[in-house]
């Protein structure tokens, strides 16, 4: 029996058991705050008016959307290198969620776009790149479960979601190399942001829940695809 | 005070262009969530399943 393929998955459900219960709360508190701040408290801007609250979950999703990629990548990256038994898993568990502030960012990308530029939709660079983010996010999901065998799926996925990273600095940066319809980037710029104080707080206190959010849903979603794993194994052992 | 409630539901007249984006962040995030917590549950059940055989 291959027991360090154990080994790992125990320390995680270990601090699992304490990392869970702590993001979830954290994302609950924030993500009210932010939404009291973001819809109640913050004032309307002085050009986009009250649609500027889009932002406060346009902005969270669309980071998230591209950190948890960047996160997958690496997670692929180790799967194929080292073949860590919980990097295959953490690529699986974090699909869905990333797939989610994918399809989330570009709808309310859309709700926003409508009354501001007066278009639901414009095949500029960010948004193309963006909608190509979900199109990697779905092919990994197709792709994953779509062999008999779950660990050359987990392979195959893993190579599309490393391959797929080119399109992170290109959603990135599109806003730099191309003249797009969208904005550039106004919070982490040189020079510091250029939002006022009273938008910075709903925005920073929705990217801290939508973090804790990640990072608690990876967990729950992990911690249900190790005891799947031990299901199986139970059956395996024990004979019809 | 109902002038106020109002107001704060008419956001400016983009009433429906905010109240979606939001709604759909619950309707996604709230869902992502609660079927997280649904398969581990199965996932949990089915495992003191197979112990007790």
């Amino acid at each position: 029996m291959n027991l360090h393929r154990f080994a790992n998955p125990a320390r995680f459900l270990r601090i699992a058991r304490v990392v869970t219960p702590l993001a979830g709360w954290i994302a609950v508190a924030t993500l009210l705050a932010g939404a009291v701040f973001g819809l109640v408290l913050s004032p309307p801007d002085y050009q986009q008016s009250e649609t500027v609250r889009i932002m406060y979950v346009h902005v969270p999703s669309a980071w998230l959307a591209l950190q948890s990629y960047i996160a997958m990548a690496l997670a692929a990256a180790v799967a194929l290198v080292w073949k860590h038994p919980l990097a295959d898993l953490f690529v699986k568990a974090a699909a869905p969620v990333g797939a989610g502030f994918t399809l989330l960012c570009l709808i309310t990308g859309s709700f926003w776009g409508r009354p501001t530029w007066g278009a639901w939709w414009v095949w500029d660079a960010r948004l193309t790149s963006m909608l190509v983010l979900l199109f990697l996010y779905v092919g990994y999901m197709a792709l994953a479960g779509a062999f008999d065998d779950e660990e050359r799926g987990h392979r195959a996925g893993a190579v599309l979601v490393l391959t797929g990273i080119v399109d992170v600095p290109i959603v990135k940066f599109s806003v730099e190399w191309w003249n797009t319809l969208h904005q550039p980037t106004s919070v982490f710029r040189l020079g510091g942001p250029t939002i006022a104080s009273e938008m910075l707080w709903p925005l920073g206190l929705m990217v801290v829940g939508f973090t804790a959010f990640f990072v608690w849903i990876v967990c729950v979603r992990l911690e249900t695809e190790l005891l799947h794993r031990k299901i199986r194994a139970r059956l395996e052992n024990t004979p019809a | 005070m109902t002038d106020r409630v109002r107001e704060f539901f008419e956001m400016g007249g983009y009433a429906l262009y905010v109240w979606p984006a939001w709604g759909l962040a619950l309707v996604i995030l709230g869902g992502l969530a609660l079927a997280a917590q649904r398969a581990r549950r199965a996932a949990r059940s089915a495992l003191a399943d197979v112990e007790r055989t």
